[in-house]
């Protein structure tokens, strides 16, 4: 190439022995010092590309020395644009293919793992598993509801099978059942309705001790400032907010069974927190769509108190009370004593199995609906099934409110629902639509066929009966049917702010008549007082004249 | 879905909890060829079940030479004895839009007090009849309905010929598992309605072979689709919220694809809310 020619950039600058920077570097040191400023400088990454000058400098020069072209300095601006693109290709083997890593596969294996038998057992486990074991069978009861057509594909029928196999291994578990599963926008929800065994559950009292805690330090802290501002203060509020109901406890009402969730088989089981009265009554008037997280926020209006965990299990729970169902004389009341004349007739809510039971034949189970009855609690409008008056106050403070308690509205009626083991034929329909339809599942074949009940209040529920066997299952999105659109609860209307009285309220202003007769009135009024100072003063001056 | 292939296409769209029994399904084999032997038709493809209070109808629809012609509409009470529905009119979509609740199970049921213009009115009236409407006509007027509001197809499934007749792409392999998830790869299979509206720069991508139809992308209102990954990961599968119960299912990299109805046969006019 040879020196710079007068038209090329650069002539002058570079004359041999005379580098620009020869003045300014004397001594070694000095040079070593410069050099690593220049690397330095060379290898600060670009704020735009995240490249460095020196990483792309060196791969270039590799890449030349890799290939050898031939004029390379002629092509050198191509050559770093090809380096510089090289950077988002993937590294393609010409002679094999990469394989990709599908996201199918990590979900393949989450599946395999399922069937895998859990490490270090033995056979005295295997016993213990052939005998009485929790695990529902899936499988039979799948084949019961696919002879009406309904229920999941035999593969995914088997994966929950193993599902709750597992949970069953994880949890202390008692009675175990494939509640059903409901459909959301992301992903769905298989649902295991569970029982532990008497005394295993787990507390869940912490949670709540820390509130009351943090409450009372709060209220400590507002009465200091209180102290301080005692002069001024704005009208307080005189609105009570409605009593909390209490929920009812783990194992009874509406929390009689646990229930624990998850999105596919294979993913690990969430349990789902116990429900409240709150949660139920507001479920009763929104419906969302699940997303299929459970932490999920529920925006609605009235504002639903929890996140979707606790929406679903409120579905469920209302769900359950709808329409869980059984054959006639398959459960029956324990025989109790002094059983009928429990306080407000709030009725028996245990049963247990009939171990004399005497299943009828299909016809007559699909024929009339009082052949089934509903073996779980009736959900009454306060959110419980077992009414709880929220006006009781305890003892304590009895005593400090006795004066209160002729104030406040006592008016609480209490809410009967019907009772456990009512049969079906009580159930009311929807305008002119019955609230259960009942089928055999085959006309061709009547010998082996199998009742089926399908919900028209919950579309997606289901009963099956055969025999001695019977099962209950949901799989829909998780509403309630109702023939008339939804209409959202409109807002409560604006409270007062202040109570009104006489001393602030504001008069009327006088209308213009009013006005005119006023000042007719008053000026009438002067000119009576003007005549009568007159002849007063006529009268004085009569008098001082007569002086 | 495509009567041939029902057994596996039954198991796929399985997901939520709604399918046919054994006897239904060995049924529909035979008497849905029968079906295509009677009427000449094309194609048969098995539209779904609505149900009744009191019984489920079965749909079949067949199709001829040219697949976006109008179909012809079957229903059976057993699958077993099929009948031919009307044809469906403008008039019985706008009568059946205003019923609400559910099917009663019986073909002949007559519902009253439908409200229609005055000029219809005034003709019955003249007639001494009081409008009414039989369940068949609803029948086919809601299948219609769906069909045409939530009727899909993957992109490039079918292709519309120079002369204007629509027929399935043999060259189609399937959507590649990108291309499944996004709303965009799947058109509704009825007369396009946004598709003059493209601004030209976006008309100039599509292939007037196989774009002519609406996709599901600016469907309102919107998230009124949920997609999902069913099976670990290896069937897609939409359902529509606008008419629960419409499940769509597509095997990606494979020719399998189809939708099925298994519902009430009612809109869900509480969507917004839900959503």
């Amino acid at each position: 190439h040879g020196p710079c020619q007068s038209h090329e950039p650069g002539y002058g600058l570079h004359q041999p022995g005379h580098s620009p920077y020869d003045d300014q570097i004397p001594d070694p040191k000095s040079r070593m010092l410069a050099i690593q400023n220049a690397k330095a400088y060379l290898l600060k990454s670009s704020t735009t590309s995240g490249l460095n000058l020196y990483d792309h400098l060196a791969n270039m020069l590799t890449k030349i020395l890799d290939e050898q072209p031939t004029n390379a300095v002629d092509i050198i601006e191509n050559i770093s644009k090809d380096v510089k693109w090289a950077q988002f290709q993937k590294k393609m083997d010409t002679l094999r293919d990469e394989h990709e890593i599908l996201p199918t596969f990590e979900a393949a294996e989450k599946r395999k793992a399922l069937f895998l038998k859990a490490n270090g057992e033995g056979d005295e486990e295997l016993e213990d598993e052939i005998g009485e074991t929790p695990l529902p069978n899936v499988m039979e009861t799948a084949f019961y509801f696919e002879q009406a057509g309904i229920g999941l594909s035999k593969d995914e029928s088997y994966h929950i099978f193993l599902a709750l196999k597992k949970l069953i291994s994880v949890q202390p578990i008692q009675t175990c059942r494939f509640w059903g599963k409901i459909l959301g926008l992301e992903m769905n929800y298989i649902i295991a309705e569970v029982q532990y065994h008497e005394g295993e559950e787990e507390e869940e009292t912490e949670d709540e001790e820390v509130t009351e805690e943090g409450g009372k330090k709060r209220g400590e802290v507002e009465d200091e400032d209180e102290e301080k501002e005692k002069e001024d203060e704005p009208p307080k509020s005189t609105y009570k907010p409605p009593p909390v109901i209490p929920k009812e406890e783990n194992g009874t009402g509406a929390n009689k069974y646990v229930y624990f969730v998850c999105n596919e088989p294979g993913k690990p089981w969430v349990k789902l927190p116990p429900v409240t009265p709150a949660q139920i009554v507001c479920a009763r008037k929104i419906k969302k769509f699940f997303t299929g997280r459970l932490d999920a926020p529920v925006v609605s209006f009235p504002p639903f108190p929890g996140n979707e965990a606790n929406y679903l299990r409120a579905q469920i729970a209302r769900i359950s009370a709808g329409t869980h169902i059984s054959p006639i004389g398959f459960y029956q009341f324990a025989e109790e004593e002094g059983d009928e004349e429990e306080e407000g007739g709030a009725g028996r809510d245990t049963y247990e199995e009939n171990p004399d039971f005497q299943p009828l034949s299909v016809v007559e189970m699909v024929d009339s609906l009082t052949t089934w009855v509903h073996h779980v609690q009736n959900i009454l409008k306060q959110g419980r099934c077992v009414w709880l008056n929220p006006f009781q106050k305890s003892e304590e403070e009895e005593e400090d409110e006795e004066e209160e308690k002729a104030e406040e509205p006592d008016e609480l009626q209490q809410e009967i629902g019907p009772p456990l083991l009512t049969p079906l034929s009580e159930d009311e329909g929807i305008q002119n639509i019955p609230a259960w339809t009942a089928q055999p599942s085959t006309n061709l074949i009547p010998q082996y066929a199998v009742a089926i009940l399908q919900s028209n209040r919950w579309p997606g529920a289901y009963a099956f009966a055969s025999g001695k066997k019977f099962d209950n299952i949901y799989f829909g999105w998780g509403h309630k049917y109702s023939p008339e659109n939804h209409t959202p609860a409109l807002p409560p209307p604006v409270q007062a702010e202040y109570p009104s009285g006489p001393e602030i309220t504001e008069t009327r202003d006088p209308t213009l008549e009013e006005e005119l007769a006023f000042k007719a009135a008053k000026e009438e009024a002067l000119a009576a007082a003007e005549e009568d100072d007159d002849e007063e003063d006529v009268e004085d001056d009569e008098e001082e004249d007569d002086d | 879905m495509e009567a041939a292939s029902l057994p596996a296409a039954l198991e796929l769209a399985a997901g939520g909890g709604a399918g046919l029994s054994p006897e239904k399904r060995a049924v529909l084999g035979a008497s849905l060829l029968l079906l295509q032997r009677d009427y000449r038709f094309e194609r048969v493809w098995f539209w779904g079940c609505i149900q009744g209070v009191r019984g489920s109808y079965y749909i079949a629809e067949g199709l001829g030479h040219d697949r976006a012609a109008p179909r012809s509409r079957l229903y059976s009470l057993t699958c077993v004895e099929w009948s031919l529905l009307p044809p469906v009119t403008e008039e019985m979509v706008a009568q059946a839009e205003q019923l609400k609740g559910r099917f009663q199970g019986d073909p002949s049921f007559e519902y009253e007090h439908i409200e229609i213009n005055a000029e219809d009115a005034e003709r019955l009236f003249e007639d001494g009849k009081e409008p009414t409407i039989k369940e068949e006509a609803r029948l086919v007027a809601t299948i219609e309905q769906i069909d045409r509001a939530v009727g899909i197809i993957p992109r490039r499934a079918f292709v519309k010929t120079p002369l204007g007749s629509v027929h399935e792409n043999r060259n189609f392999e399937g959507l590649s598992l990108t291309e499944a998830k996004k709303l965009s790869s799947y058109f509704h299979f009825t007369e396009p309605f946004n598709l003059k509206n493209k601004t030209l720069l976006e008309k100039a991508d599509l292939d007037p072979s196989t774009d002519f139809l609406d996709s599901l992308e600016h469907d309102i209102p919107q998230g009124s689709w949920t997609v999902q990954l069913e099976k670990g990961d290896t069937v897609v599968v939409l359902r529509s919220l606008l008419w629960l119960g419409l499940t769509f299912y597509h095997v990606p990299m494979t020719k399998q694809y189809g939708y099925i109805y298994f519902g009430t046969g009612e809109k869900n006019f509480d969507l917004p809310f839900m959503l």
